[in-house]
């Protein structure tokens, strides 16, 4: 089954490095990964999409708790979340289709971005399925070119992954970006943290 | 500022041998309280700092130059990592407007060391040194210990600039789980009041967290029989009528018997390695299993798991001993174990007059020498040294358990050596690891070291050789390392006295020549090749399919 892994993770040189390294060396099957950054500086976001039994996505999870920099981990798989993937794909286009493969963009509510006499470039965006459907589609046209993001979700609600990764002290520091200071109850999440009840590092 | 970060982490001793990059370091090592140990290849201070760490308890460090130095260190932290041993690894590298540019003897350490350290650093700024190695010792002993390298360009060891060493590390993304959830605990004190057929195999972890005392309670208390893994000897007194000796691929049958029809495991840190489980699918098959290891990636990723335990095994036995009331008796459990025991004895007593095995060496030593640490190295040697010596006092057996790799044996022994200078301190090593490293036989000899290497000569890779002969027909390809060089001769090239034994008569003489001897000492054991290591649990099969002969 495939799973959505979210991780929270401090910047560092070797950081992103360390963590194919322990991808790599223990065969996970990574079907997609992004990595970009948060609303705080410095700390990035991993998201994974994994397919494997639950024992491998148990150990992702754990092999990627014992990188330093990793600061917290989540599937969100069962979570209600919103998942977007975005997608440029180069279709042949002469003039006799043009306006079906624009048709079938604008049902999509994907974007032409891009036009010459042969070809079109179409940015859509969505959840996996929804692009692969739309890739399905235009496939028959003649797909001469495509590249996809990978895919980044997020948990609907007001609650905030990023948030519990970080220490008491950070949430407070108005140089992180912040500005203002913990409420009770975020303090209260991070001695949890601190204290591992959410799963802190291992060894 | 590297030497003054040293003095902080309270180093005494350093392996290491210097080169182009790393001279600034080596030109104020002569400033500064501890001492430095010359070795004659990077490996070699690899190994002695795992070695050093084991016997004393502490962080080893080992130090080495830019590119070919850094890249030597590999073998030795590679077998730090596997077997959980607090490392700090020092390189230097080239200047950092070099770095990238393939530059004399440049290499990317820290790229080639990540699957094998538990943390690494290339620093950039002299400012960053401080809270490098505060962080890296700190990471290298807690939790589950393991290696970490500090890798240190050219100009930065040139820098300066103002000195603070911090107090605390500032790590929000690293806090080990020391103390265990309780409810785990007591729903395991319930599964262990309740078993008729319990085993305990306790692992290194109850060595790491000096936790033997506790162990001890525990298993007196619960009358539970204690097995270990191979790094886990001398957690637990080998004479004590409760302990059943090694479990896996070279353990006892009954060990092994008693493992698989147990009725509950409490396994206690260990990380269910494949040479100690057998096939991990039959792996104690009427079994629960208790699995408490402080790394909780270890818990559940070999073999199914009914109460994990996260926690440092010494904080878990604490709480778990008050936990226990009133266990179910085990007296059937003991008789069934007394007759496997009494089917395969440990020791089989067939010695012939004119010829020399390996297990009358070892019971020499153990006869000659109590409570000495054996550091082994790996091949058959290894597991007859596992066999048939009886540890009871704890961090007295030291070895290459998860890597394996020869050669480990020598300069971990010299290590082990300079950390436990009042203790004995034997290396028992094939003639394949002998060549390995033999280099470093000066540094005893300089360092007055006084090692007594025992050096077990079938002139074959006999490891290697016993599995051709099991599982390969017979068919033997390159095992054979009869020949040069002559071991007495060159122990005297070396200003070492040496011995040469051939017959289970003279055994005990010659031991106890060398223990004599104030310094450094080698005995060369000549055995025979066809010597096979009994019992042995078949790779692929179950511990209960094990073979004793």
């Amino acid at each position: 089954m495939k799973h959505v892994i979210v991780a929270t993770v401090e910047q560092q040189p070797h950081t992103l490095n360390r963590i194919l390294s322990l991808f790599r060396m223990r065969g996970f099957a990574i079907e997609s990964m992004t990595w970009g950054h948060t609303e705080i500086p410095g700390i990035m976001r991993l998201t994974l999409v994994v397919d494997g039994s639950k024992t491998m996505i148990e150990q992702v999870t754990k092999q990627l708790y014992k990188v330093i920099e990793v600061r917290k981990v989540s599937d969100i798989t069962e979570d209600r979340t919103v998942t977007r993937e975005l997608a440029l794909i180069k279709v042949t286009a002469k003039a006799q289709n043009r306006a079906e493969i624009m048709q079938i963009a604008d049902i999509y509510q994907a974007k032409i971005v891009d036009v010459t006499l042969t070809s079109l470039m179409i940015e859509v965006t969505g959840p996996t399925e929804k692009i692969d459907s739309f890739v399905a589609l235009v496939r028959g046209f003649g797909i001469k070119e495509m590249v996809r993001t990978g895919v980044v979700a997020m948990v609907r609600g007001s609650n905030v992954l990023t948030e519990r990764a970080l220490s008491a002290e950070e949430r407070s520091v108005p140089e992180n970006g912040r500005g203002r200071k913990p409420t009770q109850a975020e303090l209260a999440d991070a001695a949890m943290a601190a204290a591992g009840i959410h799963g802190g590092s291992g060894g | 500022m590297v030497a003054e970060c040293l003095v902080r982490e309270g180093v005494k001793h350093i392996f290491g041998m210097p080169g182009g990059a790393i001279m600034p370091l080596y030109d104020v090592l002569p400033d500064y309280p501890f001492r430095h140990i010359l070795i004659r290849h990077e490996q070699g201070a690899g190994h002695a700092a795992d070695g050093y760490a084991r016997a004393g308890r502490t962080v080893g460090v080992c130090m080495a130059t830019s590119g070919p130095g850094a890249i030597n260190l590999v073998t030795g932290i590679a077998s730090a990592f596997m077997d959980s041993v607090p490392l700090v690894a020092i390189t230097a590298n080239v200047a950092t407007h070099y770095i990238g540019t393939d530059a004399f003897q440049e290499a990317d350490i820290t790229g080639i060391t990540i699957p094998i350290t538990k943390q690494n650093y290339l620093v950039r700024d002299v400012r960053d040194l401080p809270r490098v190695f505060k962080e890296a010792f700190h990471i290298a002993r807690t939790g589950r210990p393991g290696p970490v390298l500090i890798d240190i360009p050219k100009d930065i060891l040139l820098s300066e600039a103002e000195f603070h060493y911090p107090e605390k590390v500032d790590l929000p993304g690293y806090n080990p789980t020391r103390n265990p959830n309780m409810q785990q605990v007591k729903k395991a004190a319930r599964l262990i009041e309740t078993a008729r057929k319990p085993v305990i195999i306790a692992g290194q972890g109850v060595l790491i967290s000096g936790a033997m005392d506790e162990l001890k309670e525990f298993a007196e208390k619960t009358d539970i029989p204690v097995i270990t893994t191979l790094l886990g000897i001398s957690s637990f007194p080998e004479t004590h009528p409760l302990s059943l000796g090694l479990i896996g691929m070279h353990g006892w049958a009954y060990a092994n018997y008693a493992v698989h029809h147990s009725d509950l495991v409490i396994a206690i840190g260990m990380r269910m390695d494949d040479r100690a489980t057998g096939k991990v699918s039959q792996f104690a098959p009427n079994a629960k299993i208790i699995h408490i290891d402080i790394d909780p990636a270890e818990i559940g990723k070999n073999v199914r798991v009914d109460v994990p335990i996260v926690g440092d095994v010494k904080a878990v036995l604490q709480r778990l001993n008050p936990e226990l009331h009133e266990t179910a008796s085990h007296k059937e459990w003991f008789e069934q174990i007394e007759n496997w025991k009494r089917k395969h004895p440990p020791v089989p007593l067939d010695f012939k007059p004119d010829e020399l095995t390996t297990i009358e060496v070892i019971q020499g030593i153990y006869n000659a020498s109590k409570g000495a640490i054996v550091v082994a190295d790996v091949g058959q040697h290894q597991m007859f040294a596992a066999q048939h010596y009886w540890y009871d006092e704890p961090y007295t057996w030291i070895t290459s358990g998860g890597l394996g790799a020869m050669g480990y044996a020598l300069p971990a022994a010299i290590g082990a050596q300079v950390a436990r200078p009042d203790k004995t301190v034997w290396c028992v090593i094939g003639d394949g690891g002998f060549q390995m490293t033999m280099q470093e036989l000066a540094v005893a000899v300089n360092e007055n070291l006084p090692v007594k290497f025992a050096l077990i000569n079938n002139c074959s890779l006999g490891m290697v050789r016993q599995w051709q002969q099991l599982f390969f027909q017979g068919n033997y390809v390159a095992v054979d390392l009869c020949g040069p060089p002559n071991y007495v001769k060159l122990a005297e090239a070396y200003g070492m006295p040496a011995w040469r034994v051939t017959t289970g008569g003279e055994v005990e003489f010659a031991i106890n020549a060398a223990l004599r001897h104030p310094g450094p000492a080698i005995i060369e054991f000549r055995v025979q090749k066809d010597e096979v290591v009994w019992p042995m649990v078949v790779p692929g099969t179950a511990l209960v399919e094990v073979r004793t002969g």
